[in-house]
């Protein structure tokens, strides 16, 4: 099936069987591999990216089913070189260790922030819920997402 | 990572339309909106369907409202729009009970309400709100539309009276004065299916019950209610004691099963436990 | 945060990469033309194998091979050594020993065809009884599992004992108090979030092998392929690329392995092999399941004289333990923890059983989160028996900081610590004695809460060679300077990062040790190609190892650019001193401001001066370190519980921890290591379980079963340190990636129990789950390693 997918404001249109699932489609089709997979089960949330604006897990959306519609990624992130402030809050909170469950984590602080720019503790630990992270015991992420709310409250 | 079976897809742009295409396809063809419960099942090969039907288009599908004295949830209405509706959470404290303890927030931005219902997963939380509620479902087919009480929508595990060439629209549940609803779930963690849940929902008039609900999901309970305590409730007025017998009904009449969520007599014990506790404060509620 | 000139909080060389989605991870790797690899699993435990049909398989227009354990046997690979002298299938060819067990491996142009074509494999099973209950596995009538081994009349792996037998019997015999308690530390797994996978390149012409792996001991990976495969070493390079967690999971070599290397030789392209989740779960590494019974000897006062411990070891269906010890039940026998005791004597019996091989993995120092486990639960059980305070118990019993160098009882040489100072700190912070107060006034009203108090003593670093080697490969680890003419450096080093921060780390070390600034300083890693010889990255033993030849090697390239400073100072070496100030480090002459910056030197060194004799020309330096000792982090837990008494739910109110790892190189990296072990504590403790039903099948094969701590688990953890430098450490650094793992655990456990305690209950097996504290509140635990009936 022919679709036609935005990413990160660029446009895309490739032949894909409709079993292809996005997180595939970003990876193997498009070489952007900063979207990651962790599970078979849509628990882990390591391949969580924007689709329209809203976090989802793309291990369990089609790509057929982003035809016509805007994804964006960690990899669209940065604009014209400038970090987001939630990449910068997770270096300068020590907010990722091996990196794996990085990008989808930024994906959803990015919306989170979105949402409500002065989240509390227990509203960043909800909206990072269903996202697995096995090496900070979430503590420094949730430090990583209050510096970039506070970063943006600053300016 | 585990991936899907082949099968052929299309996008459906209309009701009408889909019901065409769930003609033109057969048995073998499913329905596809979040595709939380579906895809996972057709990457594990659980579920192998011939042809998926999107429906994610139909806009006419995510209503979400009040008409009237009902409240109106459209099939296509996402986990996270009923979380987010304030008159859903004014009118029914149990949706954003319930949906507040459903998957996660990210699933819950693609899983939908018609989805959960129809997966009719025998744990499944909405399935016990709606029963608590007393819900409506419309269902339209080739032949026009039928409306189904909630409390005869599933059929069994995994089964429900919408037949292959039908689609669930929408939920119809009726708003009423002096009402008040709560939802209890004990998980093994965040974002599990529940151990044991319940939805409780009573309507009380100077104090006495004049009409009680009870959803209960993962303890065997037959269509996901607890009619015996519901009846029992009626009349009474809504004392610790009238709340703890009810419980003690409600949890005799569930049939659990032993998993690794738990064994029956744990259930049995929480079944009885959060029908309580949801009474109790849905009690509290309605008198507000 | 500025960066220091040397230790010190610095942000993350590595996370430039990360935050953008530029790291390379295995599935990132893309090469051309090439094929992807799918394994077929047995849906058996136990099973004989009658036939196995791959025609329709290969008869698929994507699939350009099929590999059994047939065409491996033709190659004499259908089996292949493990780390503990046994072997193990690659692919089944006589039977089946565990659910999930490797069968068959596909090899198609796409992922999707390689899965699709599993399906077209036809295998004819003849099931066999499977022995589940690792009580029941030396039951008379047991099915025997290894009937591949030569005159095998049982599932026995090994009997093993460690400590004085005598002297410790004689101890219990005469004393006051004894108590005893039997528990199981279930089977987990280290779960990390990136499974396991490889991408196997061989190249025909060249006769070279390029295997890209996240492996935890990449060189270690290509000495095994070599006398596994009998490729010419030279001719192997093993990359590991940036993993995503490892936690002992990514040590051992996996059959999946070994089959994208034998499919890339047979199509003459590169095959990509990739784990799924329930793949990685029910096949790779498992970490602890052992069956424990331990027994405290005490004086009614309670001084504790002796522990005795039995433990059923249940290893799966091949001993594919992966330790580097020369004792089969590895580091177990440090269960005399961190107290002062008379004797000690443990016996463990090794069992097989039809689940899936592995045991030591997950950040358990070797089964030392078995040993901590088992001692910090027998403290508690002693102290409900004796009606004491758990602290007061573990502070009256603490070996005291006088005591070091400490020989156990059972022959480890701790070396150093202070011990009642790292508690005492912990019981600050935490405000104990408010705490035991809020308890008492809760319990009044019935409520329940819990304080749970855990003490480790951890041994890492692996390790002398005297009583450790992998397949006969001494622990050592090597590490290769080299200073450009500008002064800019490259450290390469033996092990591999999977998180750790050893891009950052061991740039500080050499930072520190040549008085440059950090960034100045690239750490190249995870290729055997380009780093020297070393085992890698386990038991917590990157910074006591490699972080030491990091030191060393730095210390080697000082003392060259001394002799090279001298002739460009036209003084002696030896009136030379080593002085470092905000500007850097440089070599000056006593007494005098002269002086040469080690840029100035390295400049120097590539120059035209003439070189002082001995020197040819640069500053490199290669070093291999061979650790004299282990090192010895300890620390102090104490978690702080609330318990629903209608629902047994355990919500995790506080956690304070303080870990002492001698030196911090850098106390960001470590509290996030801290914070990490600290979590996964609270998912063993609570929620992570790998149970079986009676016929084998696996109860947590998928992250919906198998369950991990979210942000909503945890709380926001409260740190503490104390900083006892190691001895014979180069740097005075202990290690501390496991510390936190091993020792939160118990605390958690012993917080839930704390808050039972009016119900009267001892113990209960982890993990506790609402069912499982509400059962044990009726007096009726579960037994967790089972299917719940």
């Amino acid at each position: 099936m022919r679709v036609s997918v935005t990413v990160n404001g660029q446009n895309y249109v490739r032949d894909v069987e409709p079993r292809l699932l996005l997180v595939h489609f970003l990876r193997d089709e498009l070489r952007l591999t900063g979207t990651h997979w962790g599970c078979d089960t849509s628990n882990c949330g390591v391949c969580v990216v924007q689709l329209d604006g809203v976090p989802v897990k793309s291990c369990t959306v089609l790509a057929v089913m982003a035809d016509g519609h805007e994804v964006t990624t960690v990899e669209g992130l940065e604009k014209d070189g400038a970090l987001d402030p939630v990449q910068e809050g997770f270096v300068q909170c020590h907010g990722l260790q091996c990196g794996f469950c990085t990008p989808g984590m930024l994906m959803t602080a990015r919306w989170l922030l979105d949402r409500n720019p002065d989240p509390d503790e227990g509203e960043i630990r909800e909206a990072i819920s269903g996202q697995l992270c096995r090496c900070t015991g979430y503590e420094n992420i949730v430090r990583s997402v209050r510096w970039a709310a506070e970063k943006e409250a600053s300016v | 990572m585990q991936v899907p079976a082949s099968f052929e897809f299309e996008r459906a742009e209309s009701v009408p339309h889909a019901l065409e295409l769930l003609e033109r396809y057969g048995p073998e063809a499913r329905l596809v909106a979040g595709g939380h419960s579906l895809i996972p099942m057709m990457k594990l090969r659980l579920a192998q369907p011939d042809a998926l039907i999107d429906i994610n288009g139909l806009a006419e599908l995510s209503q979400l409202g009040v008409e009237g004295d009902t409240l109106v949830i459209g099939a296509l209405v996402r986990h996270a729009a009923l979380l987010a509706d304030d008159a859903v959470g004014a009118y029914f404290p149990i949706f954003h009970e319930a949906e507040r303890v459903i998957a996660d927030p990210v699933v819950r931005n693609r899983g939908t309400v018609g989805g959960s219902l129809c997966q009719a997963d025998p744990s499944e939380d909405l399935s016990a709100a709606f029963a608590a509620v007393r819900a409506d479902a419309v269902i339209v087919g080739p032949g026009g539309s039928r409306t189904v009480p909630i409390r005869e929508f599933h059929v069994g595990p995994y089964e429900t009276v919408v037949e292959p060439g039908e689609i669930l629209t929408e939920l119809r549940v009726r708003i009423k004065p002096g009402a008040g609803s709560a939802y209890e779930k004990v998980e093994r963690r965040v974002g599990d299916w529940p151990v044991a849940a319940v939805g409780a929902y009573l309507r009380t008039n100077e104090g006495m019950i004049v009409e009680a609900g009870l959803g209960l999901t993962a303890v065997g309970a037959e269509h996901f209610a607890a009619p015996d305590a519901e009846a029992y409730l009626i009349g009474k007025a809504a004392g610790e004691d009238v709340l703890r017998e009810a419980a003690r009904i409600a949890a005799a009449s569930c049939a659990p099963q032993a998993d690794q969520r738990g064994p029956v007599d744990y259930k049995r014990h929480l079944a009885g436990e959060l029908t309580y506790r949801a009474l109790s404060r849905a009690a509290e509620r309605s008198r507000a | 945060m500025s960066t220091p000139m040397g230790f010190g909080r610095m942000h993350r060389k590595e996370d430039a990469r990360f935050i953008r989605g530029r790291g390379g991870y295995v599935d990132d790797v893309n090469l051309p033309g090439m094929l992807y690899g799918a394994i077929l699993r047995s849906p058996h435990a136990h099973a004989r194998i009658v036939s196995i049909d791959t025609s329709a398989a290969l008869a698929h227009p994507k699939v350009k091979a099929v590999i059994t354990g047939e065409t491996l046997a033709g190659l004499n690979l259908a089996w292949m050594p493990t780390l503990s002298a046994d072997t193990q299938a690659v692919l089944a060819t006589d039977k089946v020993r565990f659910q999930g067990q490797e069968v068959a491996f596909v090899v198609a142009e796409d992922r999707y065809s390689a899965r699709d074509a599993l399906e077209l494999i036809d295998v004819e099973y003849d099931a066999l009884d499977a022995v589940i209950d690792a009580r029941k596995s030396l039951d008379p009538d047991a099915p025997i599992i290894r009937d591949d081994h030569e005159g095998r009349a049982d599932n026995k792996i090994f009997d093993w004992e460690a400590g004085d037998k005598a002297t410790t019997d004689a101890v219990f015999a005469q004393a006051e108090v004894t108590v005893t308690q039997d528990m199981l530390y279930p089977r987990v797994h280290p779960a990390p979030l990136e499974t396991c996978g490889a991408v196997a390149d061989f190249d025909k012409v060249t006769g070279k092998l390029t295997v890209w792996c996240p492996t935890q001991a990449p060189h270690a990976h290509r000495t095994l392929y070599a006398l596994v495969a009998g490729l010419p070493e030279h001719k192997i390079r093993v990359i590991s690329p940036d993993i995503g967690g490892g936690f002992g999971n990514k040590v051992g070599i996996y059959p999946g392995y070994v089959c994208a290397i034998v499919g890339s030789i047979v199509t003459g392209k590169p095959v990509k092999w990739m784990e799924d989740r329930s793949e990685n779960l029910m096949s790779t590494s498992f970490a602890r399941d052992y069956h424990m019974r331990g027994e405290v000897a005490a004086t009614r006062d309670g001084k504790i004289q002796a522990i005795r411990v039995k433990v059923l070891a249940d290893h799966g269906a091949f001993n594919g333990t992966a330790q580097p010890t020369k004792f089969p039940a590895g580091f177990f026998h440090v269960f005399t923890g961190s107290y002062d005791l008379r004797a000690a004597h443990c016996e463990v019996t090794g069992v097989y059983t039809n689940k899936a091989p592995g045991g030591v993995a997950y950040a358990c120092s070797f089964r030392i989160t078995e040993a901590v486990y088992l001692v910090e639960r027998m403290i508690d059980v002693l102290a409900m028996e004796l009606g004491a305070d758990p602290a007061e118990l573990r502070m009256k019993n603490l070996l005291r900081s006088e005591q070091f160098p400490y020989t156990s009882p059972t022959g480890w040489e701790y070396d150093s610590g202070d011990y009642q100072k790292t508690l005492q700190l912990a019981m600050d912070m935490a405000g104990y004695d408010a705490l035991r107060r809020e308890q008492a006034e809760k319990r009044d009203r019935g409520e329940l809460m819990g304080i749970g108090i855990a003490f480790f003593t951890e041994a890492v670093g692996a390790g002398p060679r005297k009583h450790m080697d992998i397949l006969g490969l001494g622990m050592a680890d090597g590490a290769e300077l080299r200073v450009h003419p500008t002064g800019k450096a490259v450290l390469r080093v033996s092990c591999q990062s999977q998180g750790q921060g050893h891009e950052t780390t061991f740039a500080q070390i050499v930072a520190s040790e040549l008085g440059i600034s950090p960034d100045d300083v690239d750490v190249v890693h995870g290729d055997t190609d380009q780093t020297p010889f070393g085992l890698g990255t386990y038991g917590s033993r990157s910074t006591p190892v490699s972080g030491a030849a990091a030191a060393m090697v730095s210390r080697k390239v000082r003392e060259r650019a001394r002799q090279v400073a001298a002739a460009m100072l036209e003084a002696s070496p030896e009136d030379l001193e080593w002085a470092v100030n905000e500007s850097g480090g440089a070599w000056t002459v006593a007494g005098t401001g002269a002086g040469k910056t080690i840029q100035e030197i390295a400049l120097a060194a590539h120059s035209s001066l003439e070189l002082p004799e001995g020197i040819e020309g640069h500053l490199d330096a290669t070093c291999v370190y061979n650790p004299p000792n282990l090192t010895y982090p300890f620390g102090a837990y104490i978690c702080v519980v609330d318990v629903d008494p209608g629902t047994g739910q355990v919500k995790v109110r506080r956690f304070i921890a303080v870990d002492d790892c001698g030196v911090r190189i850098n106390p960001m990296i470590v509290e996030g290591q801290v914070h990490g072990g600290l979590a996964d504590g609270v998912g063993m403790a609570l929620m992570q379980l790998m149970a079986f039903d009676e016929d084998g099948n696996h109860l947590g094969a998928s992250f919906m079963d198998y369950l991990l701590p979210t942000a909503m688990e945890c709380p926001s953890w409260e740190l503490g340190e104390t900083v006892t430098p190691s001895p014979h450490h180069p740097i005075g650094a202990k290690g501390v990636g496991e510390s936190a793992t091993v020792g939160s655990p118990p605390a958690v456990v012993n917080a839930v129990l704390d808050a039972l305690r009016p119900f009267g209950v001892r113990h209960a097996d982890m993990p506790l789950t609402p069912a499982g504290v509400w059962r044990a509140m009726q007096g009726n635990p579960i037994r967790t390693d089972l299917a719940i009936s």
